[in-house]
């Protein structure tokens, strides 16, 4: 059954930042939303439906929030629809909204993530301990650092590799606008003497709380055609879960993870993804994840994902870009993250990166993961549409 | 706007499960719950998780109480080897909404939809007023029912009903529920005293827990799985201003237009209807208060030939999050088992009808 092709055509961010105490809920969102429709040269009476995610409730304080966000974000009288995939939301949330322009049930949707971090304490909102079940430690770097020890045990990659991560990423953030740190007397130095966190984690190889939302306007094909500037095309999209604790799970390279990347290479056509993809926005939200998920997402073989990153691969002006935006790592509005990095790789392929252009981008993956490692979804944009 | 069409794919309901909904299920976690109810949905289908193509749930970590509640309840569906999923924070209803797109694209053919609440663990009364404006309206906890009640006294106010009335809608949904062996509240019982006027106890739901599943399937396949196969000829859902003060109470425009988008007041056969009423046998309305019949069967035009919660409703059993999916799932099995050719089904979701959603679901033509 033919799918109507998916264009991205507007995107908006807000700066990201760890307090936005000038604004409520509803106008930090809507910030994003009037920049995004403003990139699409649209106004709020093109929108058709609005698909809404976030990470959990906790963080503000606000049972389904969207409820009350329906008149900042211009819902009234159209459909609205709330995702939650714990840290894969913002991406589950782009794809949900996609997925209505490819069915063809709406022409032009608004899709939105964000978080106020600053409303609450993520730390402690993580780690509500629930009889009988595994909590999540001493939030998501207590239950993430032991697996970032096996992958190096696994691979025998060098204790500095983390550190590399960190070190790039930041720098990346200082050529972009919206990212929250903007750390500029960082060295690799700072980084590697900075506390010890969960060992083997240190404070700088750690992502920040930030507030901060993410938009899009996505519209199919006609919709395409009258956008002021280039649009990115959506070449594939996928979800996947696993259970998140069991006796064969992997938490190094989770099949999930393995199993989502390949069908969206499947359905992009992507045979080689190390040369066929000019950039990656991945969820990196503890550095380690870098060589961690190049291996998981087929950019590397099994024990590799270190190399690339050592030798230089994943730096703005290597060979395989990754997170040239800064990443999670320089912002993390948490229920935003996956959707600033699929929106990071659409900018990259419409050309519109600003100062962290990747030279020629033409594909780009955009990827995010949750809860304990168990969810993800990912898709490919291109700078022309879809075959078909 | 999209013009209302009729969907490129033809999708069904298949299958539709549910817990029996208790007061209080303290002797059992989410998955406990989710599990038996997931096993019960795939054996009338003959599929295994592994055979689903896509799965999607819908539940509220305000409810339990923690975040990230469900990422444990997916436990319960098995999801090994990794699956297709996804979730809405939201009533199930939505869920499958969120999976009937999935299936109009052709990336799946079948979709395993589940939504659960446990209300038991805390006072739902207090919970629900988290979901208000926060800078405004929740830090003056205005509880479920209070809002409701002024609800239900704008209608009385404007001669929409009357409390005898809202007794005689109580009276026939329990009296119909005590055919449906999951109510929670089955049978006739007193109308009781005022909880907050002109609401008394019987007019409000009862607080309990619960879980509901539904198979969604495409084409051929819905065919091989179901003998009746409920399509969804439409659905959509259309959400209102948050703000009490600048809606109408008695009246619910977001239904009647989520009606319209979905098909309802067409005849059937793709027909445009003559307005006014839909032509359908049944409704499952998703009314946790009598007085939201009322507004819900005025704004949907629905008269005395069209039959009403047959299964009691969500005066009979209101797990929150799953109450909506349940009338889908209602509807559907009405029309599975013969006893309805076109029905209804409706969802709602915040304060006073504030989020509603409508479904359009036919048999095919009896010989």
């Amino acid at each position: 059954m033919p799918k109507e092709p998916v264009a991205v055509v507007g995107i908006g961010q807000t700066k990201h930042v760890a307090a936005r105490q000038d604004v409520s809920i509803a106008g930090l969102v809507r910030e994003a939303a009037v920049r995004a429709l403003a990139d699409a040269e649209l106004t709020w009476a093109d929108i058709d439906a609005v698909v809404i995610g976030k990470a959990p409730d906790f963080f503000e304080g606000v049972m389904m929030p969207e409820l009350y966000l329906a008149d900042a974000l211009g819902a009234v009288g159209k459909p609205m629809l709330r995702v939650h995939t714990a840290g894969s939301v913002g991406g589950s949330t782009a794809l949900v909204a996609a997925n209505l322009v490819a069915a063809g049930v709406h022409r032009t949707v608004l899709t939105l993530a964000f978080e106020k971090q600053s409303e609450s304490n993520a730390m402690w909102g993580l780690s509500l301990p629930v009889p009988f079940q595994q909590p999540l430690l001493a939030g998501a770097g207590g239950f993430f650092a032991p697996h970032v020890r096996a992958y190096m045990r696994r691979t025998g990659a060098p204790d500095a590799i983390g550190s590399l991560v960190a070190y790039k990423d930041r720098r990346n953030a200082l050529k972009n606008p919206y990212a929250h740190l903007h750390e500029h007397d960082l060295t690799l130095e700072k980084v590697q003497a900075s506390p010890m966190l969960w060992d083997p984690i240190r404070y700088s190889e750690t992502c920040p709380s930030s507030d901060g939302a993410c938009a899009m306007v996505l519209t199919n094909r006609a919709g395409a055609a009258r956008a002021p500037r280039p649009a990115a095309w959506v070449h594939g999209g996928a979800m996947r879960s696993e259970p998140t604790l069991f006796a064969g799970k992997d938490f190094v390279s989770p099949q999930a993870g393995r199993d989502c990347a390949a069908d969206v290479y499947r359905q992009a056509g992507i045979t080689d993804p190390r040369r066929e993809i000019d950039a990656v926005e991945m969820y990196v939200p503890f550095s380690w994840y870098e060589p961690m998920w190049l291996e998981n997402l087929g950019f590397a073989e099994e024990g590799e994902g270190w190399k690339l990153t050592e030798a230089g691969v994943t730096e703005l002006d290597g060979d395989l870009p990754v997170n040239p935006s800064g990443g999670v790592l320089s912002t993390n509005p948490i229920g935003a993250s996956g959707m600033i990095r699929f929106a990071e790789a659409a900018l990259q392929v419409r050309g519109e990166a600003g100062e962290h252009q990747v030279e020629g981008a033409r594909r780009a993956l955009g990827h995010a993961y949750g809860g304990g490692a168990q969810f993800f979804s990912m898709w490919l944009v291109g700078d022309t549409p879809p075959a078909g | 706007m999209t013009p209302h069409h009729r969907p490129a794919r033809e999708v069904a309901i298949v299958a539709f499960a549910q817990s029996h909904h208790r007061r209080r299920t303290d002797d059992l976690s989410e998955v406990e719950m989710v599990m038996p109810v997931l096993h019960d949905v795939l054996r009338q289908t003959g599929l295994k998780a592994s055979d689903i193509g896509f799965t999607c749930s819908g539940s509220s970590d305000y409810l339990a109480g923690r975040a990230f509640s469900f990422t444990m309840a997916l436990d319960g569906v098995g999801a090994w080897p990794p699956i297709s999923e996804s979730h809405v924070e939201t009533d199930g209803a939505w869920a499958l909404y969120e999976a009937w797109v999935k299936l109009l694209t052709g990336e799946a053919d079948t979709a395993l939809v589940y939504s659960y609440g446990k209300s038991s663990p805390g006072s739902v009364r207090d919970v629900l007023t988290r979901q208000l404006d926060p800078y405004y309206l929740a830090p003056l906890w205005p509880d479920s029912v209070a809002l409701a009640a002024l609800q239900a006294q704008a209608l009385v106010d404007a001669g929409h009903t009357d409390e005898n009335a809202l007794a005689a809608i109580a009276e026939r949904s329990r009296t119909d529920a005590a055919a449906n062996p999951h109510a929670q509240l089955p049978g006739t019982r007193p109308q009781g005293e005022y909880v907050v006027r002109p609401l008394r106890t019987g007019d409000c739901p009862p607080i309990g827990d619960g879980v509901a599943a539904v198979v969604l399937a495409a084409g051929d396949l819905a065919r091989e799985l179901c003998e009746r196969p409920a399509w969804i000829r439409g659905m959509d859902h259309r959400i209102e201003a948050h703000s009490l003060g600048v809606r109408d109470l008695t009246d619910s425009p977001s239904t009647r237009l989520a009606a319209e988008r979905a098909g309802a007041f067409d005849l059937p056969h793709g027909l445009k209807g003559m307005g006014g009423a839909p032509a359908v046998d049944t409704a499952e309305l998703h009314a946790p208060f009598t007085s939201q019949e009322v507004v819900l069967a005025k704004a949907l035009g629905l008269d005395a030939s069209v039959r009403i919660n047959p299964s009691g409703g969500a005066l009979a059993a209101n797990p929150v999050m799953a109450a909506g999916l349940i009338r889908l799932g209602e509807a559907a099995a009405r029309i599975h088992r013969g006893a309805s050719d076109r029905a209804l089904a409706h969802a709602t979701s915040g304060p006073c009808l504030q989020q509603n959603l409508v479904a359009v679901l036919e048999g095919d033509p009896r010989a």
